[in-house]
């Protein structure tokens, strides 16, 4: 229907000298929210990382969000939006410090839709004056993810985004994971807890040694 | 293989080259007037010193050659890293003689003569760059890394010589003269080719150990590198046969 | 560019703001330091008068390595490199941010160390002109220098005991021409000290110059 937010034909990318992506085929279109998911050690971090233009691309086609992520990674880096395993928050900020200077140096509009933000993530109030280093593991993962939203990316990258949240905390994500992809983000998401995440996905992939093994839509999913 | 016997003649030179220079500086050429036999020693301390700029010259240019994108390749890398260990040890022995040298001269075995100093801040600044090589990690990111600073060592070298000759000529006495007499002798003659022949004969030692040493490093380098092929055939199959 | 730079230099201060280490831990390091030095050089003997500029740049190198651990410290928390590769920053406006703030903290901090020179070594202060031009021009260079010489040391396990050995010796002659050109302030003549003052120019312009152009490449090195 739509444009293609994400092509990869046979990628490869490199860990040192360890292959990650052994070739990678996977084309997502705008407005899909799709989940790759796989054993630990699948690859789908790197793949990831990839799409962000964070790792380098070897072999291969990489386009996301029509830049040419193999020759130059950086140019598509400030319009993805990545969630990994580590906030990469700095602890000796406050809530409120990490998430201004995230939409400082992300250029988002000011003030305003920092304190929206995080009235939306229910970090308002004093939470948001608390220094990072002492909040919990699910605090600081729903600071991430006010990050995320201060980005305003068209493509959001999510690995193992349920990872240490407790179950108000999933749902909190999970819903607004459905209204960003209502309102036309695309979204990829990995993890290797399929029953969690699959309600999510319009479509699933399993990934394997580096690879994308099978497609489906989100019913039965089988491994090559 | 041609390189083989090529360095072979190299190394046959070298010894060559040494072995007359050891007879020209030992018992040819006659003691200097003021430091009698100690100015034997400057016959090996000049060379040193010169082939550890040669050696750290090679070590800049390496580390320029591995970041332009067009000549980019881990051989550069290593080229630096075993030049600048060999510059390193010059490095030591340049100091070593300097101060043998002042000690028989002058009784100290330190004088804070500029060149001396600056040799030795040389010694440090690439011991810290050899110390930057070993650490861990991906070899890619470490080739850049040594790079950098390869390149963030050798812009300093001209502020460095300047700051410290300036240093010390402004502490300009009458002794200092004397110093300048004693450490850096009119040599004329006899002993003027035979510095050069020593110079001649520790480049060509040099290079021979530089061949040496980045042969041992190219091979090492390729022991660990098994071929993206293979690799990428492996991380394939890791689905099938579930190791990992 | 500035703009970036200013973000990034802002968010620096702010940390030091909110965890005040600068002021907490490094000023009464940098005052520590002064007093060893009485310990180690009879005050009575008219010594450390005489060597209190070089004293006050030594202090003032120890102060800048603290500095610059301090700031790729907080930069090493897990995923914090990938964060700044995201934000879209400017790597040469990481650089001039980091480095300005690291430049503002020594300022400071020179500030502090510069009475404490005037109180405990009994020095008074002379030729401000030629001071304060040494002293903003060894800091630029220092800052400089430090920022790039800790991005390269960054991440690395033995950060802590290689920074030193890799900084220290690059930025010896600006220990050298600092405390030349602050001599010949003291000791009223500060004629001899502007051609070292140059140098300290020279030096700054190249590590500046180097560390723009270096902190791109350097930034992406790892995965």
């Amino acid at each position: 229907m739509d444009r293609v937010v994400v092509h990869l034909h046979a990628v490869v990318s490199l860990l040192g000298r360890f292959p990650a992506l052994a070739g990678v085929d996977l084309d997502v279109a705008a407005g899909e929210v799709v989940l790759v998911q796989g054993p630990n050690g699948a690859g789908k971090t790197t793949l990831l990382r990839a799409c962000a233009g964070l790792v380098p691309i070897v072999d291969g086609e990489a386009v996301v969000l029509g830049h040419d992520v193999r020759r130059d990674r950086r140019s598509v880096r400030r319009h993805v939006a990545l969630l990994g395993h580590a906030s990469g928050l700095y602890e000796d900020l406050t809530v409120a410090d990490n998430l201004r200077f995230v939409a400082r140096a992300t250029r988002a509009p000011g003030g305003a839709s920092v304190q929206d933000t995080l009235d939306r993530l229910g970090l308002g109030g004093r939470l948001s004056g608390v220094q990072v280093g002492r909040l919990s593991a699910g605090q600081r993962r729903r600071v991430a993810v006010a990050a995320l939203l201060l980005r305003r990316a068209d493509l959001w990258l999510l690995d193992e985004p349920h990872a240490g949240l407790d179950a108000e905390g999933r749902e909190r994500l999970d819903d607004l994971v459905r209204q960003t992809a209502a309102a036309g983000t695309t979204v990829l998401l990995a993890s290797h807890e399929l029953e969690r995440a699959r309600p999510l996905a319009s479509r699933v992939v399993a990934m394997a040694g580096g690879q994308i093994r099978a497609e489906a839509s989100a019913g039965v999913v089988g491994v090559a | 293989m041609r390189s083989e016997t090529g360095t072979r003649v190299l190394g046959t030179l070298a010894v060559a080259a040494l072995a007359v220079l050891a007879v020209m500086a030992l018992v040819v050429t006659p003691p200097d007037v003021n430091q009698q036999d100690a100015v034997r020693l400057f016959y090996i301390h000049v060379p040193l010193a010169t082939v550890m700029y040669v050696a750290f010259g090679i070590t800049a240019l390496a580390s320029v050659l591995y970041l332009l994108p067009r000549t980019r390749a881990r051989k550069w890398d290593l080229l630096a890293g075993a030049s600048a260990e060999i510059g390193v040890v010059f490095t030591g022995l340049t100091l070593l003689t300097g101060s043998i040298w002042g000690r028989t001269t002058w009784g100290v075995w330190w004088t804070w003569d500029a060149r001396l100093t600056t040799t030795a801040l040389l010694f440090v600044l690439f011991l810290g760059y050899l110390a930057l090589r070993r650490t861990t990690g991906d070899t890619d990111a470490r080739a850049k890394r040594n790079a950098i600073a390869a390149l963030a060592v050798s812009i300093d070298l001209p502020i460095v010589h300047k700051s410290v000759e300036w240093w010390r000529t402004l502490h300009q006495k009458s002794s200092l003269l004397d110093e300048e007499t004693f450490l850096h002798p009119h040599i004329h003659g006899s002993m003027y080719w035979t510095a050069m022949l020593g110079i001649g004969a520790f480049v060509l030692l040099f290079a021979w150990l530089l061949i040496h040493r980045y042969r041992l490093a190219l091979l090492a380098d390729r022991v660990e590198d098994q071929g993206l092929e293979r690799a990428i055939a492996e991380r394939r199959a890791e689905v099938l046969t579930g190791a990992r | 560019m500035w703009h970036d730079a200013a973000v990034m230099a802002g968010k620096d201060l702010r940390i030091e703001l909110r965890s005040r280490v600068a002021t907490n831990q490094v000023a009464p390091f940098a005052l520590l330091v002064l007093v060893l030095f009485a310990f180690a050089l009879d005050p009575d003997r008219g010594v450390l008068a005489r060597a209190a500029a070089g004293l006050f740049w030594v202090a003032v190198l120890f102060c800048a390595l603290l500095a610059i651990q301090r700031a790729f410290a907080v930069e090493a928390t897990d995923g914090a490199r990938d964060n700044l590769r995201l934000s879209g920053l400017d790597p040469a406006a990481i650089f001039l941010g980091k480095a300005g703030a690291i430049a503002a903290e020594l300022g400071v901090l020179e500030v502090l160390l510069g009475a404490g020179v005037v109180v405990l070594y009994n020095r008074a202060l002379h030729g401000p002109a030629l001071l304060v031009v040494t002293c903003v021009l060894a800091t630029i260079g220092l800052a400089a220098a430090g920022t790039l010489y800790g991005a390269l040391a960054a991440g690395l396990r033995v950060r802590e005991t290689l920074l030193p050995l890799l900084l220290l010796p690059v930025v010896a002659p600006v220990l050298l021409a600092a405390t030349r050109a602050s001599e010949a302030a003291l000791g009223g003549s500060p004629g001899d000290g502007w051609p070292w003052v140059r140098l300290l120019g020279v030096f700054a312009v190249i590590y500046v110059a180097f560390g723009v152009v270096a902190f791109g490449p350097l930034l992406e090195e790892s995965s």
